[in-house]
């Protein structure tokens, strides 16, 4: 079982791939037969990544790799590879599974749009890219892939292609994630130089394994921050946060499974996968562990910049996310905030906390998504929740599943998936040894995250019904289920990741899994449980009776604005880098027509200009005097030749005068 | 197989006479049925050519003009095999491109012989006949055919390649004077120890510089290209793109770099600078248009100034192992096929616009999405192509080729990713201006592809999909010349 499933981890993505090509190539576009392909290899892809997690179970510290040659050039093969891990192991699980449920959901959800089969085409082709990220044993490949998972966005993101702020939302994902990505290009071609291969593991020789991790000396840093950039394009940190919550302007499922779910999430994979090369930048023992940084300082200069990036950008787009209406975009900034704090917890060295909330996160995000999609469907496409309230009348399915992915995202206990993982990021934070601001920071984003989700909860589903829910309709069970299901998974999972038995942690980090209750209690646990309850009895105190002006714009208009115009850091970017860059776009077309051409052209004119002279001279000097001479000796002829007149007298009289004159001439000299 | 090379060369000439007698309904059949022919020529030598040799195969050798040195010395080594293969595949390509007339076909033919002489010739005179050969018919295809502005166009086109020519024969000519010949792999095996001395090697190195820049072209000796790019009719705009820039750098790959291997070396960081200006400016330069034909003219600059990178990062470093110069050599030469095959395919794609619409300005489309789903769709695959995304064959030259620079000169390269982001910026804008939202005015009854066109687009762009995927088959082909060239050059 587990060798089959080893050396078929191919499978995994390119199921989902031709599910893909089968419907652009052979269904109609409103076909159902569209969407059961995909199911069918969602289901598929779901089944193959449980056996390999089923198996990455039997041993710790289980890893398999299945290494091929992609390019034979000049003398050197370039290998590829897929691997299976815990860590793959985990991830293909939840995206195959959270992937199907938000399929079934789109088949309500997209039911009306003429597309309809295409969207699923492309959901597949997410879903084959993605997983391709997942288990790719090569940072060429899981960049190849990545790439991939970027288009798949653009096209989703765009899918509404006619309206113009959905293509241009698109447009931006991809530039914006494409600026990082070069810094990942860049820190992958370093790597390759250095190691001269980039399999993650191959036997002992792979670019994460000692012997290469060793060999990198000083640019291990280097490389490391190259490579975290393309983690902050495509998990929406900070400074590149802002394509994430335009790309709301994608259909709603699009939102939950990539801009919430899974792609988003690939920036914090993407550090966890190559943690090894962070740690042996601060000049520790790599180990034989990616996974396992146990020996770890807090002095690690690449992590500590993961740190702060993420603890900025968990403040900044939760502080943001406070002052928003749109439904989605509120949600889209908690998916922010959450990957910042995704990246602190990894940054202060817990991997395996980082990426269980990334786990859990994955569902009850996915969870909060759909649902608002069903309350959007409800709303007849509206988006606003001051036009929303009380709906928890008439959407109680939705209502309830929300309130639990609610839960679970502000970090309410016992039975709430999130909040097991949330304590134990707060809990590694608290032990960084590096610096205490980092902590506080993360715990005043726990109130915030409870605040800004309460108000949320309270304009969506309580109080009047205003206008957009006077009709409002709860959705059909083909969208219930996945909520249902994602919900029932959501609590679920809090059992999993009890802390009380941590072996999804130990398994992760490969260790032996210690069954004890001392974690259940500690002073961090407590803290973060009364600032959660603070956050959302604040939250009901300010928001209980709101009305469609929000409390906050009441008290601090100034502060409200400048939140709500989301810090006005598009507008920066506007202003600096994109006037910039098309200033010199057009300076260079300018400098073009008029500088280096004008040069061609001024060297023309001088050509052309030597090319007159030498005509004049020609024509003036050398062709004149040759006219002048000629026509001088025409005149001399033309005398002569009339002399010849043929006349005998005037010839006597001239032979007459010769003769006189031949005679006085003689007279004179005798 | 020699006779395959000059039945290449003369097939064409051949066809070019035959299609000005035939009745001009026929002439593009006829052209094209020469194609047929040429294309078998090709592929048979494709399969009698042994990868695994390095040097030069099926060489045939006659003299001529003993004189002066010049000689009938034809031959193909891995990059020759190469660039015949893709004159084979864009021409063709060209020719279904738009309606021809009689003339049109015929020069169009007369342009192919020459390209395919220019891509074996292995002796300088006769390199250089072919080369300024492919000149006339380009010139006369632009002037009489062309667009908006020809007149103006084709006269800096001819005049501007021609002065560099004329730069490159006299240079070419002092080392004749000096050396006594005029045989490729004679000279190239004379570049290391130094081919002439004192100061007129510079003048000599100058001259041929001049020459192929112009033709490549290199910043700041590209300003006729978007010009002429512009003013040419489709299919001739295609092989210019597809094949007749490939003559620059493989002068430079064939003449320049081996010859003067000790000069590039001096110059080394103003030529790696003037191939990341190539990259960056035209770029940027390319974001500024609206026409695009002129936009995808900038990006075609663009991205054989990748090529120059690659090239002038194996040649102008000290001490540079060979890996990275196989990687970057390998690059180059990929990107050479792809760049040939992903620009005539955006030509192509804009020629089939404008052939609708009656313009191609940026202003002129919108929302074509909703009229055209299939010309939009297998035109974005070009774009992307071209942009570079994995999975297409743009992405394995431009990653080899920066793989081998950012070892061999990381300043330079990590400025010259700049055109990475730069080309996505310039094609995601043209795909928001033409596919996506509202219908535009004008657009409203413009067809999609025809059955035609879909016989045309879909091998064309299946071919980017496998030199995406599978890029080995191609590597195949020049594997053992990189390996050559990286010792020569490196």
């Amino acid at each position: 079982m587990s060798a089959w499933i080893v050396s078929h981890l191919w499978l995994i993505p390119i199921v989902p791939l031709l599910a893909s090509l089968l419907i652009l190539s052979l269904t109609s576009s409103r076909g159902r037969a569209g969407a059961l392909l995909a199911i069918t290899g969602q289901v598929l892809a779901l089944t193959l990544s449980l056996a390999a997690f089923w198996s990455t179970l039997t041993t710790p510290g289980f890893r398999a790799v299945q290494n091929f040659t992609w390019l034979t050039f000049g003398e050197q093969t370039l290998r590829l590879g897929l691997l299976l891990d815990p860590l793959t192991a985990v991830m293909l699980v939840m995206i195959t599974f959270v992937s199907l449920w938000i399929f079934v959901f789109s088949v309500g959800y997209m039911a009306a749009d003429k597309n309809f089969a295409r969207f699923f085409a492309y959901l597949s082709f997410f879903s084959a890219a993605m997983l391709g990220v997942v288990v790719a044993n090569s940072l060429l490949l899981l960049f190849i892939c990545w790439e991939l998972v970027g288009l798949a966005s653009y096209l989703l993101i765009g899918f509404w292609i006619h309206k113009p702020s959905a293509a241009a939302a698109a447009k931006k994902a991809f530039i914006t994630t494409r600026i990082g990505d070069l810094g990942f290009f860049l820190g992958l071609l370093w790597l390759y130089g250095k190691s001269g291969t980039l399999l993650f593991y191959d036997g002992g020789n792979g670019a994460l394994e000692s012997a290469a991790l060793l060999s990198l000396g000083a640019s291990a840093t280097a490389i490391a921050l190259l490579i975290f950039c393309g983690a902050v394009g495509k998990s929406g940190q900070f400074p590149l946060h802002v394509w994430l919550p335009d790309a709301m302007e994608g259909p709603t499922p699009v939102s939950a499974l990539i801009h919430a779910a899974t792609m988003v999430a690939a920036g914090v994979f993407l550090v966890a996968r190559v943690y090894p090369l962070f740690v042996v930048a601060g000049g520790a023992d790599p180990g034989s562990d990616g996974l396992n940084a146990a020996v770890y300082n807090g002095t690690i200069p690449p992590l500590t910049v993961v740190v702060w990036i993420g603890v900025i950008t968990a403040l900044i787009s939760a502080l943001i996310g406070l002052a928003q209406w749109d439904i989605k975009r509120i949600l889209a900034y908690s998916t922010v905030s959450q990957l910042g704090l995704m990246m602190v917890s990894l940054g202060v060295g817990g991997v395996a906390a980082g990426i269980m909330h990334l786990l859990a996160h994955g569902f009850f995000k996915a969870l909060l998504f759909l649902g608002s999609g069903s309350v959007i469907h409800g709303c007849h496409e509206e988006q606003d929740i001051r036009k929303m309230g009380g709906l928890r009348g008439v959407m109680p399915v939705t209502f309830v599943t929300y309130a639990i992915g609610m839960m679970a995202l502000s970090g309410v206990p016992l039975f709430f998936a999130g909040a097991w993982t949330k304590e134990e990021i707060v809990h590694a934070t608290s032990l960084w040894p590096a610096s205490r601001w980092p902590y506080f920071l993360t715990l005043v984003g726990v109130v915030l995250t409870a605040l800004y989700m309460t108000r949320q909860m309270i304009y969506v589903f309580f109080g009047r019904r205003r206008a957009a829910a006077a009709h409002a309709h709860e959705s059909l069970p083909i969208m219930t289920l996945p909520l249902v299901v994602l919900a029932l998974c959501v609590v679920g999972l809090s059992v999993v990741l009890t802390p009380v038995w941590p072996w999804l942690h130990s398994f992760l980090s490969g260790e032996r899994a210690l069954v004890g209750g001392g974690k259940l209690i500690s002073p961090v646990l407590l803290v973060s449980l009364a600032l959660v309850a603070l956050g959302i009895g604040l939250g009901i105190i300010v928001y209980g009776r709101a009305t469609e002006i929000d409390p906050l714009a009441r008290t601090f208009p100034r502060v409200f604005r400048f939140l709500e115009n989301r810090m006005w850091l598009d507008e920066l970017y506007d202003w600096s880098v994109l006037a910039g860059a098309r200033f010199a776009a057009r300076l260079c077309d300018f400098l073009d027509r008029y500088l280096w051409d004008g040069l061609v052209r001024g060297l023309g004119a001088l050509g052309f200009s030597l090319g007159g002279l030498t005509k004049s001279c020609d024509e003036h000097a050398l062709n004149a005097g040759a006219d002048d001479a000629a026509s001088a000796a025409r005149g001399f002829g033309r005398f002569f030749s009339q002399r010849h007149s043929g006349q005998v007298q005037t010839y006597l009289s001239a032979i007459a005068v010769g003769l006189l004159a031949l005679l006085l001439l003689y007279a004179w000299l005798t | 197989m020699a006779h395959l090379i000059a039945g290449l060369i003369f097939l064409p000439i051949l066809g070019a006479l035959f299609v000005s007698v035939m009745p001009p309904p026929y002439a593009r059949a006829v052209a094209l049925g020469c194609n047929l022919l040429t294309a078998a020529c090709a592929l048979m030598l494709w399969h009698g050519f042994d990868p695994a040799v390095a040097g030069l195969q099926m060489v045939s050798y006659h003299e001529w003009i003993p004189a002066i040195g010049a000689k009938l010395l034809v031959g193909i080594d891995g990059l020759s095999l190469l660039l015949v293969l893709l004159t084979s595949l864009v021409f063709p390509f060209a020719l279904l491109a738009q309606r021809m007339e009689r003339g049109f076909c015929a020069l169009m033919l007369l342009m192919q012989a020459a390209l395919y002489g220019t891509f074996t010739a292995q002796n300088f005179i006769l390199w250089f006949l072919f080369y300024e050969m492919s000149l006339v018919p380009t010139f006369l295809l632009i002037k009489i055919w062309g667009g908006k502005n020809r007149d103006r166009a084709a006269t800096k086109f001819f005049l501007y390649t021609f002065l560099g020519s004329v730069a490159m024969l006299l240079a070419f000519l002092g080392i004749y004077l000096v050396r006594g010949t005029f045989d490729f792999t004679a000279l190239a095996s004379l570049g290391k120890a130094g081919l002439l001395s004192g100061d007129v090697r510079w003048l000599a190195f100058a001259g041929i510089f001049l020459g192929l820049a112009v033709k490549v072209p290199l910043f700041p000796f590209h300003t006729w290209l978007p010009d002429a790019y512009e003013a040419a009719p489709t299919g001739v705009a295609m092989v210019m793109t597809g094949a007749l820039s490939k003559m620059g750098v493989y002068g430079f790959i064939r003449l320049l770099l081996p010859l003067f291997p000790n000069e590039i070396k001096i110059l080394g960081p103003w030529l790696l600078g003037l191939a990341v200006c190539s990259i960056v400016f035209s770029s940027l330069a390319a974001w500024a248009q609206s026409d695009l034909k002129r936009m995808v003219a900038y990006l075609s600059i663009n991205h054989l100034g990748y090529c120059m990178l690659g090239l002038f990062a194996v040649t102008a470093t000290r001490a540079v192992p060979p890996n990275e110069a196989q990687a970057a050599l390998g690059g180059v030469f990929l990107q050479i096929f792809n760049h040939g095959l992903t620009a005539a395919a955006l030509f192509y794609f804009v020629g089939l616009l404008e052939q609708r619409r009656g313009a191609r300005s940026l202003g002129d489309f919108g929302g074509l999405m909703q009229r055209m789903p299939l010309l939009c769709g297998w035109m974005s695959v070009a774009m992307f192509s071209s942009l570079g995304l994995p999975g297409l064959n743009g992405f394995v030259g431009e990653f080899l080729i920066f793989k081998g620079s950012f070892a061999l000169a990381a300043g330079f390269t990590a400025v010259a990713v700049l055109g990475l982001l730069i080309t996505a910026i310039v094609f995601l804008r043209a795909l928001q201006g033409l596919f996506s939202g509202p219908l535009a005015e004008g657009c409203a009854t413009l067809p999609d592809l025809r059955l035609s066109e879909k016989w045309v687009v879909v091998p064309v762009t299946l071919l980017m999909f496998a030199l995406g995927l599978v890029p080995q088959f191609a590597f195949t082909i020049f594997n053992s010349t990189v390996v050559q060239m990286a010792r020569l050059l490196g």
